[in-house]
């Protein structure tokens, strides 16, 4: 990844300092080193990809040694929603407001298949099809589920997307900033609006859509298979 | 049964008994009651959709004679599905009861509280039914960009205009079958 910010500070005296006990950096690798050393996620698992995310919160692969080892339980205190799981739109007002109620800076990792498309569940009748359409994402990790060794990686990610934002240019600090966006509505055949055109657009030409149309509606409905006749008295009774 | 109850009319269909939706409670009640079934575990109320009528289907077992499953099917056509609710007979009728609205519109009189318990209250149409169409998740409707409009978000404008088209030709976005092609 590309880190704007490397120093420009002689490596060879930096080691030679190093050997004495002085340590030379610049102001903004102090500053990202701190925030994505200890990023605090919060307690966001909606389905099976949340078993993934205890188990890697646990003793073997231990989440605590990047940093992350406290998940909070408020949104407020929190500065990383792993959206493990799948996204309903029942679902979905209340994880953007939860998104509008987390303090700046703010990121998103969308766990699992389920958050970044939809998932297995693409063509459910209650199913979003990614949470990237209502909230900005920073890391989408794949899987289903992926493993905690994926999500220490996509972890990793975040980490070094954080260290290569420059502390001179970090929108956070600046006046009238709010990254808060609003949340949609229950509409009688779904939700109001579909998606949220200034964070995301749909494909063009989708292969999928193409193919199998959207949702799958190939086939030809058939009648369930008759076994008895409708009206008369006992008939046929199931072969046993 | 017959003999139990005179008149009524049962068809044994693959070892489920299919009932008339008047005879349901008195059947439940017996089967629950009768020394010889003592059947008093409801397990199961699911809604078939057949495509000529609806069925709902129910699952009993016994839990001092360990016997079962017995399997109770009531049919109802589609237009006009209403079946006397279990609720009086087995408590734990009510949530089975409620999906089965929810997803399949067959409406159970008597039931204390029937709501949609997976769709929101307000969303229009039976999801499991076979002539169910979900939307088009892809498409912005008029209602969309008023919505976006109000909330102060930009909408780009081949979307809008794509929304404006749509609600002039009084289409609405629905999913789409597949395009007819050669594979």
């Amino acid at each position: 990844m590309k880190t704007p910010n490397v120093s420009n500070i002689d490596q060879g005296l930096k080691s030679e300092l190093g050997k004495k006990g002085i340590v030379i950096t610049t102001l903004e690798q102090l500053y990202n080193w701190g925030r994505a050393g200890s990023i605090w996620p919060l307690q966001f698992g909606l389905a099976c990809c949340a078993i993934e995310m205890i188990a890697s919160a646990c003793g073997r692969y231990d989440i605590a040694r990047f940093g992350a080892e406290l998940f909070r339980g408020s949104p407020r205190q929190a500065d990383l929603m792993i959206v493990a799981g799948t996204v309903t739109k029942k679902m979905t007002p209340q994880i953007v407001r939860l998104y509008n109620q987390m303090a700046e800076p703010k990121y998103v990792i969308t766990m699992g298949a389920c958050s970044i498309a939809g998932g297995p569940f693409i063509d459910g009748y209650n199913v979003l099809k990614g949470i990237d359409r209502f909230i900005p994402v920073d890391v989408h990790l794949p899987g289903c589920p992926p493993r905690p060794e994926a999500l220490l990686f996509g972890l990793t990610t975040l980490q070094k997307k954080i260290a290569g934002q420059e502390i001179e240019k970090n929108e956070w600090y600046r006046k009238g900033l709010k990254r808060e966006y609003p949340i949609p509505e229950f509409g009688p055949k779904g939700l109001i609006p579909k998606f949220n055109p200034e964070i995301w657009r749909p494909e063009t030409a989708s292969h999928r859509r193409e193919r199998y149309g959207d949702p799958i509606l190939i086939g030809k409905k058939t009648a369930a298979p008759k076994f008895e006749t409708f009206g008369d008295s006992q008939v046929k009774v199931g072969t046993s | 049964m017959e003999e139990r109850f005179p008149g009524i009319q049962v068809q044994i269909v693959n070892q489920g008994l299919v009932l008339k939706p008047g005879d349901l409670i008195r059947v439940a009640e017996f089967l629950k009651e009768s020394e010889e079934f003592k059947l008093n575990y409801l397990s199961l109320i699911t809604g078939v959709d057949y495509l000529e009528h609806l069925e709902s289907v129910y699952h009993l077992y016994s839990i001092d004679l360990r016997t079962g499953p017995v399997v109770l099917k009531v049919r109802v056509p589609r237009d006009n599905a209403r079946i006397p609710s279990l609720v009086s007979v087995f408590r734990g009728a009510e949530f089975q009861e409620r999906e089965a609205y929810d997803m399949m519109g067959i409406v159970y009189e008597g039931h204390p509280d029937l709501r949609r318990i997976f769709m929101w209250e307000g969303f229009e149409g039976f999801p499991l039914r076979k002539d169910y169409i979900p939307e088009d998740d892809d498409v912005l409707e008029w209602e969309d960009v008023e919505w976006l409009e109000r909330h102060n978000v930009k909408v780009p404008e081949d979307l809008k205009e794509h929304a404006r088209r749509l609600k002039e030709a009084g289409k609405e976005a629905r999913a789409q079958k597949p395009t007819e092609k050669e594979v």
